[in-house]
């Protein structure tokens, strides 16, 4: 015969068990339902309105490692600083589609784009940008020629170049690409000779 | 006497009685005159034998006993400050819990139960008064399976280094009068003697390994040579000279210069040793001062250069750079073809130095600095990466800069008169791969160090020829490669200027 304050105390047991399994199911549910967007992929400004004008793009395809000119029609605004950001994003907008010929991570913009006077442009990417670029020397040097050149090619006046992380100078892109000084334009360029196809 | 006097007439005790009462006090100096001379004495005495341990949480040393013959150490306080450790003593077993590991051992026993795995001690366990003791020789075996990492046991000298802790160092002589300047990827500071003939620095706290071999020739009749040395838990640097010599530490105590005491070395500044602190103190007196590094002049690297290619496996440490796959790191192909390529150099007679050869932390201004003081002929880069297909050989894109002030060069562009020279050294290398039927491209590259580096300086990246990354970790591919590359270097020899 089991004590009546013991088949009490089981019962207690029993329901807090219950209540508690309840419980948990609860918060895994709401933890998934989080973890559903791990980054923030909503674009930073809104997208420009205006005419159209074709612009050249020069793009990384990492195949064979080449820098290849692609013409798009785009729209673009009538600022100078403001056509700079949007000649990088619609090149970004290759590099973040499915067919990718160089993928970058989800998540990677470009904040902003500054030009300075005499002839400096400060390219302001995203910490996603970074933390999600693949490494390589090859890979990273893709990468920063196909900014510069794009930006330089389109942009008259341009000297030199400077690729800020969420708005503070970094070491290197992804391991190997050095971001902590300004880059030649003109040095850039002939390396986008040296990777254009066939060379 | 007034002492014995007073004792006698005014308070009526004998003689006897009164050398009684004296005989503790003496007895007490006598002890404490012993105690005295015994302390004075000991620091005099034969030193005892003592282990040297390295690590990342701690560098400690603990004394050596000798029984039977051989060098043993306690175990308990092997371990004590490297994680939570406790014993426990049954007549003849003895166990020991290191964080969750355990391991049993059995007095007199040559072997050891850790984690339930067969371990041999090379030696008989021995007990005393609960404490367990163990022969240093079988800390190689013992430690990494207790600790779960690579251990490196010099049983000769008693050095254990757990881990990545190695201080490196390279070693080079400038100017005229010549300076002997060695520089260490870890600040050091060592005690040093002058001795006749000979400055001697000894290393007891740091964890300074040998370089690529323990004699380093110079060919001074100044300093001629400097031997690197093991004993007793610590490292021993003599550096051997015709006069008397003084060193001064500089560039945060990761820099020693040595030279003659005679002419200080404020009184000729050289440019290629600018990160030696203006001002020199006699060696023994010397702490570590900080300084701005700069980068070496041409003018200055190119006085008496000798060929020496210094090789550099790339990141290491807590940069992997690429990670290949989930078993294969850039950091480890990168010392893997750096220790090829300098065996293909060396069987070309070229001299080649090693940068990293473990798996030690350097910054690409660390590699800079040693390419620069030891004026290397040519600087090579290794890379590895698992994207694209075969060979690719870079020079520095060099950025903009135009900071150089006087024989003073921008740090950032320094590579900026050696470019031609390494772009035509870059164009062998990658005309010799070709010819083996590697897929190779020659291109510029913004990839420190090359464009700190004074002298002709390249990168070599190597990906597989197809898909396959394990491609990078097979010997015969990793040999065609360097053996290209040691084969054009050889055949640039005369273009960089020097003679092995």
């Amino acid at each position: 015969m089991i004590p009546r304050h013991l088949k009490i105390g089981m019962v207690v047991l029993l329901l807090a068990a219950l209540g508690l399994g309840v419980y948990a199911w609860q918060i895994r549910k709401t933890v998934t339902a989080t973890a559903v967007v791990p980054t923030d992929t909503r674009p930073l400004a809104p997208p420009p309105t205006g005419p159209t004008e074709r612009v050249v793009l020069f793009v990384a395809h990492d195949e064979d490692g080449t820098l290849r000119p692609e013409s798009a029609q785009i729209p673009m605004p009538s600022g100078r600083q403001q056509r700079a950001e949007e000649l990088l994003r619609a090149l970004l907008s290759i590099y973040l589609d499915k067919s990718s010929p160089h993928v970058l991570g989800a998540g990677s913009e470009i904040r902003s784009v500054f030009l300075v006077d005499p002839g400096i442009a400060v390219i302001d990417l995203n910490a996603a940008f970074a933390n999600t670029h693949r490494s390589g020397v090859l890979v990273e040097d893709l990468t920063v020629a196909s900014l510069i050149h794009t930006i330089s090619a389109n942009t008259p006046g341009i000297l030199k170049v400077q690729i800020l992380v969420d708005g503070n100078e970094r070491e290197t892109l992804a391991g190997h690409a050095d971001l902590s000084s300004y880059y030649d334009v003109s040095a850039v360029n002939q390396l986008a000779v040296q990777l254009q196809p066939g060379q | 006497m007034p002492w014995t006097r007073n004792i006698q007439s005014g308070e009526n005790v004998s003689e006897s009685a009164v050398e009684g009462a004296s005989r503790p006090h003496v007895a007490a100096v006598a002890v404490v005159l012993l105690a005295l001379i015994w302390a004075l004495w000991l620091p005099g005495a034969p030193s005892e034998k003592h282990l040297s341990i390295y690590s990342t949480v701690a560098n400690y040393s603990l004394p050596l006993v000798q029984r039977e013959g051989r060098d043993y150490v306690g175990l308990l306080e092997l371990f004590e400050p490297l994680g939570k450790v406790s014993a426990k003593s049954d007549s003849q077993r003895w166990r020991l819990r290191y964080n969750n590991v355990e391991a049993d051992f059995q007095s007199g026993k040559t072997h050891a139960q850790v984690q339930g795995r067969d371990a041999d001690l090379g030696g008989k366990f021995l007990l005393e008064n609960g404490r367990g003791l163990v022969p240093v020789g079988s800390l190689g075996t013992l430690m990494p399976r207790v600790l779960g990492g690579p251990v490196t046991v010099h049983e000769e000298s008693a050095r254990v280094f757990i881990g990545s802790v190695a201080t490196h160092f390279t070693a080079s002589l400038t100017g005229d009068p010549p300076r002997l300047v060695l520089h260490f990827t870890a600040p050091v500071n060592p005690s040093v003697a002058n001795e006749p003939g000979a400055l001697r620095m000894t290393f007891a706290h740091e964890p300074l390994v040998a370089p690529a071999s323990p004699t380093l020739t110079f060919g001074s009749k100044t300093i001629p040579s400097a031997i690197y040395s093991e004993s007793n838990g610590m490292a021993i640097l003599t550096v051997n000279a015709s006069i008397p010599v003084m060193a001064a530490f500089g560039n945060d105590g990761r820099t020693i210069t040595v030279s003659p005491a005679a002419t200080p070395a404020n009184a000729t500044p050289n440019p290629a040793t600018q990160n030696i602190p203006p001002g020199t103190t006699p060696a023994a007196a010397t702490p570590p001062q900080p300084t701005q590094a700069a980068p070496a002049t041409p003018a200055a690297a190119s006085a008496g250069r000798r060929y020496f290619a210094i090789v550099d496996a790339s990141h290491g440490g807590d940069d992997h750079g690429e990670t290949l796959s989930t078993t294969l790191l850039e950091k480890d192909v990168t010392v893997a073809l750096a220790r090829s390529l300098r065996q293909e150099l060396e069987s070309r007679g070229i001299t080649t130095l090693v940068l990293r050869d473990s798996d030690a932390n350097l910054s690409v201004d660390q590699r800079a600095v040693f390419a620069n003081a030891d004026r290397a002929a040519i600087y090579i880069a290794l890379h590895a990466a698992s994207s694209g297909h075969g060979v690719r050989v870079y020079t520095s894109l060099l950025p903009i800069g135009d900071n150089d002030r006087g024989p003073f060069r921008s740090w950032s562009t320094a590579q900026h008169s050696s470019l031609q020279l390494s772009q035509s050294t870059a164009s062998l290398v990658a005309g010799e791969i070709q010819k083996r039927q590697i897929p190779v491209r020659d291109l510029a590259a913004p990839l420190r160090p090359l464009n700190d580096v004074i002298g002709p300086a390249i990168a070599v990246e190597v990906a597989p020829q197809g898909s396959d990354v394990s491609q990078l970790t097979a010997p015969d591919y990793q040999q065609l490669v360097t053996s290209a590359v040691a084969t054009a270097i050889a055949a640039a020899r005369d273009q960089l200027g020097g003679a092995p």
